[in-house]
């Protein structure tokens, strides 16, 4: 007779520790392709956005290396065009739009007091397809596709993967809208809704309707290209016709969360409720004013002066040049500078005011000024008597958009980290990272607007030695901000893998995401609340503190 | 952890209604936006060479008459699916699932028929190659309208019949496409 020492159907159940390590890996892995959890699907955004933000960052910098000499050609003339193709596009879809994305849907939810995104699959899906879409544009550009690319194929591949990103992009945008209109705690109207909930509606609104015109747009050329090739000029067509979704002013409008990041944590700093919320909120809708160029597919409209015209006293021209220039350069400026108008409006001194020292703020501001030097850029970059169109002064302010909003988006990052992983970026090393950052920034574009001024042609090469300098200071420039970028990686890394626990509220912040533990539960809040206030959570503690001090 | 004071229960969040607004809104878009080419291309080929539709091709207008006035019972349908379940008129609410989806499936068929009609090749210049891909979107939508509405139908039939905010979503999807195909319509098929 056998002694069994535990019943079969214990040794059945029980398994060894191997099989659990793999049966929980795999259930891992499992639950990150499958999750319907926002903060999942926000957390493989971040992911996604880092590492086309790491690969852009290298094609950059391998750019600026090419440019150090502006006659001989250093990396060899055959992948230029795609690594040009490479920046651009990795720069605009590969960075700016999953970041921004993720900071939108990771927050959002829990800003509005809501168990979950509103179309959580929708919004799951369209991150799968913006990854699908990266994925076949960087195997396009690598077989030598893109918009100068010599291989067929590889160029339609190319406009197939451009028009799967937009399509991937479009669907979570529709998700995070949706949840804006719908899934607002009680009592949360419109007005009441957090700054950036509210510049995550203007962007994805904006997102909804713009990408369909860039897909309408990538159809025609898709399908030309693969037969006809007569009537949109070949893979050189892809940038005159689509070239508007990857310049200014359309990234305007892509990067309006990185905007709503400071006027979400200057409130939260300062320790004040928002004063003039409604001209900070009409602010970022003046911002999403960007969306009218994508609607239009226009990439620039001109101010079409130059020497003498300046002083044709023909009123009626003169307003027929100015209105469509200022629409479409001026008015985003405005809207920013309504917003900067209510942040020193809440940072002012005065009763109560204190400063509660956070790195994100740091990022923000930092951010906030990089976005607002790159506007201010593309009003003179319109004005034909400049003559700066065609030179590289346009990659300049598209460098300062897109990385401005990069570094506004690492601080919404370490703002809301507390409740993705339930543990704060280390602050001290946060800000040393943010300053590199700034200064990567400012050397990468600045010396390039000035070369802009001198003539510098678009492109990598130029005749003008003395141009050497300027292209020097720009690539240490987008070398430092390399270094940044894996700076702030390393230290996300180490928050996320840090067993240190924070409170549910490191911030003494004001809104609902704060009311939760940290990190937020799989459906955000135990309990929904009632919302009386802008600022729910001040209410609750003034009430605490009233009741404590009587 | 903070605790503000707790909601009652929530109120109906109209999710499928507004989402699907928005995907009307994106519909439209995407249609305005290849009409819009559609328009600037057929412009600058006849201020080039004085024409626009290839030598020989002929469009045959009773099929696309007829879809435009198909999309008018689609509507009528659609309406009447979400007048009936409001009524808790279960048999009828089925049977105008199923009229619009018999009328879309009609509407792909003379597309199709249309597509034979043409004998355009999708290779042969300008012309054919944007009326493919501008057909080509709408066939795409529609066949999403025909998926949308089986959706529709099988939640209803399949007990749900309080959600009727699937079926006034349903209603809206083919409201949008009835106008992008009016649109379609005017520029491609009658103004040529």
């Amino acid at each position: 007779m056998t002694t069994i020492e535990s019943s079969p159907e214990a040794v059945a159940v029980a398994p060894s520790d191997a099989d659990a390590d793999t049966s929980s890996l795999l259930e891992g892995i499992a639950g990150i392709f499958t999750s319907t959890d926002h903060k999942v699907t926000g957390r493989l955004y971040l992911a996604g956005g880092l590492l086309g933000l790491v690969a852009t960052v290298v094609i950059n910098v391998l750019l600026g290396v090419e440019r150090l000499d502006g006659g001989d050609t250093v990396l060899g003339s055959e992948i230029l065009p795609q690594l040009v193709d490479g920046q651009l596009v990795g720069l605009v879809f590969a960075t700016l739009l999953p970041l921004v994305m993720a900071a939108c849907v990771m927050a959002v939810p829990l800003q509005l007091g809501a168990r979950s995104i509103a179309f959580p699959r929708l919004a799951s899906s369209g991150f799968w397809m913006w990854f699908g879409g990266a994925v076949l544009t960087t195997v396009a550009l690598l077989d030598n596709g893109g918009t100068l690319g010599g291989n067929a194929d590889a160029v339609a591949l190319f406009i197939a993967g451009l028009g799967l990103m937009a399509v991937g992009i479009t669907a979570t945008a529709g998700a995070v809208a949706t949840t804006v209109f719908t899934t607002r705690a009680p009592g949360m109207t419109m007005r009441r809704i957090p700054p950036f909930s509210w510049s995550a509606l203007v962007f994805t609104l904006g997102i909804v309707l713009v990408m369909p015109v860039l897909l309408g747009t990538l159809a025609y050329l898709f399908v030309d290209h693969r037969n006809a090739r007569t009537g949109f000029g070949g893979n050189e067509g892809v940038l005159v016709w689509a070239g508007w979704a990857l310049s200014q002013p359309v990234t305007f409008l892509f990067a309006i969360p990185a905007i709503g990041v400071l006027a979400e944590l200057v409130p939260v700093v300062f320790g004040r409720r928002m004063p003039m919320r409604g001209v900070m909120f009409g602010g970022l809708a003046v911002v999403g004013m960007a969306a009218l160029a994508g609607v239009t597919q226009q990439n620039i409209q001109n101010l079409p002066w130059a020497g003498s015209q300046l002083n044709v006293d023909d009123l009626e021209t003169k307003v027929r040049d100015l209105v469509p220039f200022l629409l479409f350069n001026a008015l985003p400026i405005l809207g920013m500078l309504l917003i900067l108008l209510v942040v020193l409006q809440t940072a002012r001194p005065g009763d109560g005011s204190r400063f509660n020292y956070s790195p994100a703020i740091v990022f923000a501001f930092f951010g906030f000024a990089m976005m607002l030097v790159g506007m201010l850029g593309n009003l003179l970059y319109a004005a034909d008597d400049l003559a700066l169109q065609g030179t590289v002064f346009n990659e300049a302010t598209l460098v300062y958009i897109v990385y401005g909003a990069v570094l506004a988006t690492m601080g919404a990052v370490i703002h809301w980290a507390p409740k993705m992983w339930g543990s704060t970026v280390a602050s001290a090393k946060a800000a040393p990272v943010a300053l590199l950052g700034l200064t990567g920034t400012i050397l990468a574009a600045f010396p390039m607007y000035i070369a802009g001024f001198l003539d510098q042609p678009a492109g990598t090469a130029y005749l003008d030695d003395d141009l050497v300098l300027w292209n020097i200071i720009s690539l240490v420039g987008h070398a430092l901000f390399a270094v940044a970028v894996l700076g702030f990686i390393g230290l996300v890394l180490l928050s996320v893998r840090s067993d240190r626990s924070v409170g549910d509220d490191p911030w003494d912040a004001q809104t609902l995401e704060w009311t939760t533990t940290s990190p937020a539960p799989r459906d955000n809040f135990a309990e929904i609340a009632v919302v009386h206030s802008a600022e729910p959570l001040l209410d609750l503690k003034s009430a605490s503190n009233d009741g404590s001090n009587a | 952890m903070h605790a503000l004071p707790a909601a009652p229960p929530p109120a109906p969040q109209r999710q499928m209604l507004v989402g699907t607004s928005l995907a009307a809104v994106a519909m439209t878009m995407l249609a305005g936006s290849m009409l819009a080419v559609w328009a600037l291309q057929r412009r600058e080929a006849i201020d080039a060479t004085g024409t626009w539709l290839p030598d020989g091709t002929t469009i045959p207008e009773v099929p696309t008459n007829v879809m435009l006035i198909a999309f008018v019972g689609i509507c009528v349908f659609g309406q009447w699916a979400v007048w009936s379940a409001k009524r808790n008129d279960r048999p009828h609410t089925v049977l105008a699932l199923g009229a619009t989806a018999l009328v879309a499936l009609l509407v792909i068929n003379a597309q199709a028929f249309v597509y034979v009609r043409m004998g355009l090749g999708v290779g042969d210049g300008t012309y054919a190659s944007m009326f493919y891909a501008i057909t080509g979107m709408f066939m795409a939508l529609m066949i999403a309208g025909v998926v949308f509405t089986v959706v529709a139908a099988f939640r209803y039939i399949g007990g749900r019949s309080g959600d009727q905010e699937i079926l006034v979503s349903h209603a809206i999807y083919w409201y949008a496409m009835s106008a992008i195909f009016a649109a379609i319509w005017f520029l491609v098929y009658v103004t040529k």
